[in-house]
């Protein structure tokens, strides 16, 4: 019998094996391509199964929970599966060819431990969406942390393994933080379950205590302003296709646990305060992390910090599924655009950020270096690039035609309607702000030359997955509706159905 | 029925006559000068005929819709009406014209795929804001129009196109998140709403009113930018930069008739013209809009860049529309429409000149062109017949539009309208006519003409003058003909009457 959901998690982890058993040259391509193959077909076997016959739930050999480990795919969790799988392939065609000995940019070393390392990090994403036990995402967090730092430090340069460091103790203490906050829950309920432990009574204090443990854990390794200090020197210094890796997805898999246990097993809506104090982090986020990509004088860095700018988009779902101290949902009638809008908002930056951190990649090649001024007549000699670069832009200013417009109407309109309008200054600020470091960039694009250089040619098919995954983000601001029954399956927003 | 029909295709095909051309003149090599030339105006002369077609098919009575849902309460909407039809038949025709001159005008600089390219999705904007059928959509396109045209303005890649990119860009998306923010906010009050004539905001009065006239100052304030409206106008006089073509496009058809249409749109097919006359935010906005007209020429008069006169001289001219709008009557309304028509054919005459003088002759400066009019005769005349048409001297098109606002708004018991229209018309004088006398009888100033090769005449290429020959007989007559069934007039006057029916 095949389960897709655990085809999911295990089809990368087998072919992680095989590329770290095999590390033969002639071997990398086929297993890569392979496993990139295998873990479409479970994630598409996955999505057609919950679209077509609801949410999922499996016990692992059998036993169920609190024995067992149980795995759960509603229709969130596909959603952010879909997301990596899609994001993740186009990036790991990027790779194919950077990682390849056509490339003059890498090392023999470092093209021997990508798809391993890559392939890991990909079935522990998975294994987090999939996931209904706290100590086994917790076990999945972990991973994802090491292999994230050990592709960091691929490039092997002293500024990535300094930054890499930096990442790594910052997202240790989130884990310890987590685990502790795991410790206490499994003292309270005996169990580790997410069904199991929402479905007790709850238990006051020692309950407070785990969800604040837990939360500044998992904020800090989503790089919630103001822990987000690790982010920027850590995105920037890895090499392009690792960058993209950790901008678009990594970061998004410790969000998901939050919302997961803001939603599933703390009472999460009841903490008006809490969700207000997300929601103003969130907006601090916004307007530091844009400001902050405004002085930047390299193009990656630019991008690290648009990063911590556009997580706290993410956090103002908090504020916005809270009930008022009278007991009604703020946003109530509003919740679906809410929730829907921030799920949106996740998936478009994914494709936009993995678009441009790819695009930097390009121009890295070319150029020879990421510095803004260098890029001088780009727009003449990296036109595919440049157009990648500017639509990708379009989706994080949040311009019509694109998701991040479709993803900042809903967020908007859910603000309006729960009269919260202070979200939609920021929202707004936070747009141009956006635009302000978009056309920071593409202006030395268009500036001309002062004088010809002579530059690396550019190979067409990285600059291609760069424009895919910038045209996808814009493309999937077209059509909602799908998208829109898909994370209702289930039920993962308990509060949806509520008046 | 069949289920999709060519009421249901054409408006996508409209669209797509210049999006797919514009994505395919990216993918040209740069040395491809004829294909790209003739790939645009087959592109501009199909889409013509389309919209030949619907308005044919408009006024024997079928209706044109095209919807597509993008999520709950969000629908993307083509439709045409009346109003639809004007915008739509001016920025098609004046597209064609403007391709054939750019393709003169350009001959020979660099980058004319990005130029071309981007040149196209900025007509597919300015026609999207035409047909959008809700304010969603209108958004979608209006913005897309911002981003279509930066690339225009900073064409020329010096630093100061570039810096003046940036100030463009800075008004233009701040007006954009301003009128996004109504736009929602007015969405959870009512729900998805689409263009209505008479407007679909009335009910909700008892409940909302702070609401409504807070909402209808927040879209004025972003559709405002635009539409140029004083102290929103900055960007105009500094976009100039960009190459000929572009500010005539930008001044006649694209991005300030966005903002401008856009006003006529939420004034009569959002709230109604009846009940923004009851709620009271008419009169404040006729107000500024008279300012503007005002301030406009005033600032016109001390220019002397011919571009830059130009560029004040539309402040002042695109604010007829605005003004005209606000003041509730047949009449006045008539005359905003038409205004529309008649401001965009004069405009791009004069910045057709503008341009041809500068790349023939090299003169950019109003104290040069002294005498101008024995080298390039034609070109002076067809700026001649331009500066009329914007004084409002009969019989030039000008005129019909002011008469009507005037008549209109004494109609309505606002003649402080009709002194704002003399004392603007007395300033269009003052700033256009000492052009024209210099032009026409001025001594040559030898410095200037030192820098040209050759003697006697030297006009403009052909693929110059036809394009001005041809807007500039239209401002003529537009005027003349003003009483022709098929005149600009008539049309504005026969969807003033839908506007105002439902009352």
């Amino acid at each position: 019998m095949i389960e897709p959901m655990a085809w999911c998690i295990l089809a990368p982890f087998i072919g992680a094996s095989l590329a770290f058993l095999l590390p033969g040259r002639v071997w990398r391509r086929p297993i890569a391509i392979g496993a990139i193959g295998a873990t479409l077909a479970s994630v598409w076997m996955l999505t057609s199964q919950v679209w077509n016959s609801g949410a999922q739930r499996m016990d692992l050999s059998g036993w169920p929970a609190p024995l067992g480990i149980g795995l759960a795919a509603d229709g969130f969790s596909v959603f952010m599966i879909v997301m990596t799988g899609v994001v993740g392939s186009l990036i790991g065609a990027y790779a194919l060819w950077h990682y390849s000995d056509l490339s003059d940019a890498t090392e023999p070393a470092e093209r021997r431990l990508f798809w391993p390392l890559w392939l890991i990090l990909w079935g522990s994403l998975n294994a987090i969406y999939l996931s209904s036990d706290i100590f086994n995402i917790y076990v999945a967090l972990e991973v994802i942390t090491l292999a994230a730092v050990a592709l960091i430090t691929l490039s092997g340069k002293a500024e990535a393994l300094v930054a890499a460091m930096r990442y790594l103790l910052a997202a240790f203490l989130g884990s310890l933080s987590y685990l502790m906050g795991v410790a206490l829950l499994y003292a309270t309920h005996g169990a580790l379950d997410l069904v199991i432990i929402a479905d007790q009574e709850r238990a006051g204090l020692p309950e407070v205590g785990a969800f604040a443990l837990m939360a500044t854990g998992l904020a800090l390794k989503t790089a919630l302003f103001p822990m987000h200090f690790w982010l920027p020197p850590a995105h920037s210094k890895a090499a392009a296709p690792v960058s993209a890796i950790l901008s678009a997805l990594v970061v998004k898999a410790s969000f998901y646990v939050l919302l997961r246990l803001w939603f599933g097993v703390f009472d999460g809506p009841a903490m008006y305060a809490v969700g207000i104090l997300l929601g103003t982090l969130g907006s601090a986020a916004i307007i530091w992390g844009a400001f902050q990509a405004l002085r930047q004088m390299s193009l990656k860095l630019l991008i690290a910090h648009s990063t911590v700018a556009q997580i706290g988009y993410l956090f103002l779902i908090f504020p916005l599924t809270a009930r008022r101290p009278s007991g009604e949902l703020a946003a109530a009638g509003w919740i679906t655009e809410a929730c829907t809008g921030v799920s949106y908002h996740a998936l478009s930056h994914a494709l936009a950020k993995a678009a441009m951190f790819l695009g930097a990649g390009v121009v890295l090649h070319v150029y020879g270096s990421d510095l803004l001024t260098n890029m001088r007549g780009m727009s003449r000699r990296l036109p595919i690039t440049t157009f990648a670069l500017a639509i990708a832009g379009v989706s994080l200013m949040g311009l019509p035609p694109s998701g991040g417009f479709a993803a900042k109407w809903l967020i908007v309109t859910a603000a309006l309607g729960a009269g919260q309008w202070w979200w939609v200054l920021v929202i707004l600020i936070g747009g141009l702000l956006t635009a302000g470091y978009i056309f920071l960039m593409l202006r030395w694009a268009f500036i001309s030359e002062d004088a010809p250089i002579q530059l690396r040619p550019a190979n067409m098919p990285i600059q291609l997955a760069a424009l895919a995954l910038a045209l996808l983000s814009v493309l999937v601001g077209f059509r909602l509706e799908e998208p829109f029954q898909l994370l209702v399956i289930g039920d993962p927003f308990p509060i949806f159905d509520l008046p | 029925m069949p289920a999709i029909d060519y009421t249901f295709w054409i408006l996508p095909a409209i669209l797509a006559t210049s999006f797919i051309t514009g994505v395919a003149t990216f993918f040209l090599k740069e040395t491809h000068a004829n294909l790209r030339a003739w790939m645009n105006m087959l592109a501009a002369a199909v889409k013509v005929a389309l919209v030949v077609a619907v308005m044919e098919g408009f006024f024997s009575g079928e209706s044109f819709e095209m919807r597509f849902s993008i999520a709950l309460g969000f629908d993307f909407l083509l439709r045409i009406d009346a109003l639809s039809l004007l915008l739509t038949a001016l920025s098609t025709a004046l597209w064609f014209l403007t391709t054939l001159y750019a393709v003169g005008y350009m001959k020979g600089s660099e980058n004319l795929n990005r130029f071309f390219g981007f040149f196209s999705l900025c007509v597919t904007a300015s026609v999207g804001v035409a047909i959008a059928g809700n304010l969603i959509t209108f958004f979608i396109f209006y913005e897309f129009l911002t981003l279509a045209t930066y690339p225009l303005v900073v064409h020329k890649g010096t630093e100061r196109a570039v810096a003046a990119g940036r100030t463009y860009i800075w008004y233009t998306l701040t007006g954009g998140s301003v009128l996004f923010i109504g736009i929602v906010w007015l969405y959870v009050l009512t729900g998805p709403v689409d263009f209505t004539p008479g407007g679909v905001v009335a009910g909700l009065v008892d409940d909302h009113p702070i609401e409504l006239i807070a909402i209808f100052a927040i879209m004025m304030l972003g559709l405002g930018v635009k539409a140029s409206l004083v102290p929103l106008h900055g960007w105009l006089p500094v976009a100039m930069i960009a190459p000929a073509p572009v500010s005539a496009l930008l001044h006649a058809v694209a991005v300030v008739k966005a903002g401008a249409f856009g006003i006529v749109r939420v004034i009569y097919d959002v709230y109604g013209i009846a009940f923004s006359a009851t709620l009271g935010v008419l009169t404040p906005l006729a107000v500024v809009a008279a300012i503007t007209i005002i301030y406009g020429s005033l600032r016109a008069l001390g220019q002397d860049e011919l571009k830059k006169r130009l560029a004040y001289s539309t402040v002042s001219q695109l604010s007829y529309i605005t003004l005209g709008a606000t003041i509730p009557g047949l009449m006045s309304t008539t005359g905003s429409l038409v205004h529309l028509i008649h401001q965009g054919v004069m405009k791009i005459t004069l910045f057709f000149c503008a341009g041809a003088i500068q790349i023939t002759m090299g003169m950019t400066r109003v104290s040069e062109m002294s005498g101008l009019a024995r080298r390039m005769p034609v070109t002076c005349a067809c700026f001649t017949i331009g500066a009329f048409g914007m004084i409002g001297a009969p019989p030039t098109a000008g005129f019909i539009s002011k008469w009507h606002i005037g008549v209109g708004s004494a109609q309505a018991g606002q003649e402080w309208v009709i002194l704002v229209l003399l004392i603007s018309s007395a300033l269009n004088a003052a700033y256009f006519l000492p052009i024209v006398r210099s032009m026409w009888f001025g001594e040559e100033r030898r410095f200037a003409l030192e820098a040209s090769t050759g003697a006697g005449r030297r006009e403009a290429h052909e693929s110059l003058l036809v394009p001005m020959i041809v807007t500039a007989l239209c401002s003529i007559l537009f005027g003349l003909l003003a009483s022709w069934s098929l005149s600009p007039l008539n049309m504005a006057r026969i969807i003033a009457e839908t506007l105002y029916i439902t009352e």
